[in-house]
């Protein structure tokens, strides 16, 4: 049996303080620039109490509910990776010295915890751990593998999913499944907004049991928390049909619709920036103009530039639709060859950021509809027919 | 300790004028923590901003900013070419025309005569065209103004016998690196970011604004796409063509983007 309890607003200003007290640094959600964005917090009232978003293909608008929630919206323009990959990294830096050159260590990065990971972004991590780590010792990333291991995990049910939230779809959501140390769920009592606090590990165990401002769990708050989550997974509002995908998308690559989604695409690669499992980077070496110091950097690419395909005598995707089509069929369906599970989580960012609201669900639905590949012979009885 | 040139003597760089502001080649004196270090590894033969020595060519690197506007510089143009082994064009003017590329649209004479008192003194040419409409250029360096960054980049690259690292991708990259919330999508801002090279670091949207388009067209611009939702913001073919005639008016993307949404708004002038 897992460790749980319930906690209000000053049980979570508690349990960051003892996560800071205990050398974490705690990122959480926080409001700049009109959306809600990963950042340093100190405290609740860091995060966007009270704030909803309306999302759109293309749009997303902060709303003031002043219902006093601290986590009554779903997920915004960035994600974890940003924290576990981060966009722009010295992996290897070193300078002259009198009697030849010697390698600068790189300082250690900090021991995160994250306060309000989603159940879509707990299968985007897992995701980018298979993508990072899953190769064993050997070929794991140092960079990645010094962020993700001791990161403390906080996650948050989802009460209320997004317009272009698709987590049922993809099962990872709205409720928060395995890879955290503790889930919470927020409810709105007569008393006020109250958290159901689970444990997920031996480390939110103790950092439960460490909590003052804790009450145990009554059957009438989890009952309340399961209702609540219960009508979220219930209205998850946006889908998409996996079935037989992988096939679906492989099979149909010299399929017209490529060419019908290349005219609308503006090749920018802000879906591929938002999505929290996209892992492409370049390596670019920089060299000080005076030869004193070199630092090789990697840095967040994309499938949709042309240097991304670029080898020897030019770019391999060079039409628009290629470039689409390479980012799907990949996300979605040799994801599954390479690391045995898709590459989409279901979050929706790729709908909402992307600057003229294209879906990749209708996409995928627009090829179903009209999938190319030769029909596969059916007896009377239903059954495929193995010429 | 100086990094080993392709070169036995120090390199020679030049910087010359044309059409333009000076912004760009000031991004250079504006370069001051670097500026000591370019001048221990090149040798400043002719850069009028920084010193009035000027040192006959040939130059290994030139830097010209300013797009050519006068006969008299289409000429000079050619000299400088001839006199430089790598020529870099610096800033929106010397890669695609510059502002002064709107008189393309119009007629000249009319500008010269209703500024000038005399205007049969002024010789001038009907447009403002780019280094590379008159002779090979070596590498193009984009912006109003430049990033010192990047102009470091090509100095130093020349330097080290490589390819300058300038990327050819959408300002979106640099605004999601920066962790800049999309303007277009979060406020309903138009931006040009979606069809504009990166290189400023997504300055404006940082400032709650859209692109300006400073850094002209990226490798593979959908403008079309981009004038279609910026429609549903609101903005007409009036707006657009503006939009799209700024300091890189004169560019093949921009330029063909601005000629269709003048023709949309003649169209239905003509109708109206």
């Amino acid at each position: 049996m897992t460790a749980s309890g319930v906690i209000d607003r000053a049980g979570l200003d508690e349990l960051i303080a003892a996560l800071r007290n205990g050398g974490y640094t705690t990122i959480g959600p926080t409001i700049r620039e009109g959306a809600i964005v990963y950042n340093e917090i100190s405290g609740t009232s860091d995060l966007p109490v009270g704030w909803t978003d309306q999302q759109a293909p293309g749009g997303y608008r902060l709303e003031h509910l002043g219902d006093g929630r601290m986590f009554g919206y779903v997920v915004g323009p960035q994600s974890w990776k940003r924290f576990l990959y981060p966009q722009r990294n010295v992996i290897w830096s070193g300078v002259v010295t009198a009697d030849g050159w010697e390698t600068v260590t790189p300082p250690e990065p900090p021991t995160y915890a994250f306060i309000g990971v989603r159940g879509c972004e707990l299968a985007a991590i897992a995701v980018q751990d298979r993508v990072f780590l899953a190769a064993g010792d050997r070929a794991a990333d140092p960079s990645y593998a010094a962020r993700r291991e001791g990161a403390f995990i906080v996650a948050v049910n989802c009460a209320d999913p997004g317009a272009n939230c698709f987590c049922t779809s993809m099962g990872t959501g709205p409720v928060a499944g395995p890879g955290h140390d503790l889930v919470l769920t927020e409810t709105v009592t007569d008393d006020g907004v109250v958290l159901l606090a689970e444990s997920g590990s031996a480390r939110g165990d103790a950092l439960l049991a460490s909590l003052a401002a804790m009450r145990p769990a009554e059957i009438a708050d989890r009952e309340r928390a399961a209702e609540t989550m219960a009508a979220a997974q219930a209205t998850v509002p946006h889908s998409m049909d996996t079935t037989d995908i992988h096939d679906l998308l492989l099979g149909n690559l010299e399929h017209p619709h490529w060419e019908a989604v290349a005219a609308r695409c503006l090749g920018c690669a802000n879906c591929t920036m938002v999505c929290p499992t996209c892992f492409c980077g370049t390596v670019t070496d920089e060299l000080e103009l005076d030869g004193g110091g070199a630092r090789r950097v990697r840095s967040w690419d994309s499938c949709f530039t042309l240097e991304f395909s670029y080898i020897h005598g030019g770019s391999i995707r060079q039409a628009g639709s290629a470039r689409y089509r390479q980012w799907l069929t990949h996300k979605l369906a040799s994801w599954f060859d390479q690391f045995g599970t898709s590459g989409c989580v279901g979050c929706g960012r790729c709908i909402t950021w992307c600057p003229v609201g294209i879906d990749l669900t209708a996409e995928v639905a627009a090829i179903r509809a009209s999938d190319l590949r030769p029909a596969v012979p059916v007896a009377a009885d239903g059954t495929e027919v193995n010429l | 300790m100086a990094v080993q040139s392709p070169l036995t003597r120090k390199p020679t760089l030049a910087v010359f004028k044309f059409a333009s502001c000076d912004g760009c080649q000031l991004s250079l004196l504006d370069a001051e923590d670097e500026l000591l270090a370019v001048a221990e590894v090149v040798d400043i033969a002719n850069f009028l901003e920084a010193s009035r020595e000027v040192r006959p060519g040939p130059y290994d690197v030139t830097l010209v900013e300013g797009s050519i506007t006068t006969p008299h510089d289409a000429a000079r143009i050619r000299r400088v070419r001839e006199e430089s082994k790598f020529l870099v064009t610096i800033g929106a003017c010397a890669t695609a025309g510059g502002i002064q590329a709107l008189r393309n649209w119009k007629d000249v004479n009319e500008f010269t005569a209703f500024v000038y008192a005399n205007s049969e003194y002024i010789e001038t040419l009907d447009r403002s065209t780019p280094v590379s409409f008159h002779v090979p250029v070596d590498f193009e360096l984009r912006g109003c103004p430049i990033s010192k960054t990047q102009l470091l980049e090509v100095v130093t690259a020349f330097l080290q016998g490589r390819r300058p690292n300038i990327p050819t991708y959408s300002v979106c990259v640099e605004c999601k690196h920066r962790g800049t919330t999309c303007v277009m999508v979060a406020h309903g801002t138009p931006c040009l970011g979606p069809v504009t090279q990166a290189g400023c670091g997504a300055i404006c949207p940082a400032y709650n604004r859209g692109c300006y388009g400073c850094f002209g067209p990226m490798e593979e611009p959908n403008t079309a796409a981009l004038s279609a939702w910026w429609k549903s913001l609101g903005v007409d073919d009036r707006g657009l063509v503006d939009a799209y005639r700024g300091f890189n008016a004169w560019a093949a993307a921009f330029r063909e983007a601005s000629d269709r949404h003048e023709a949309a708004i003649t169209v239905r002038g003509a109708s109206a």
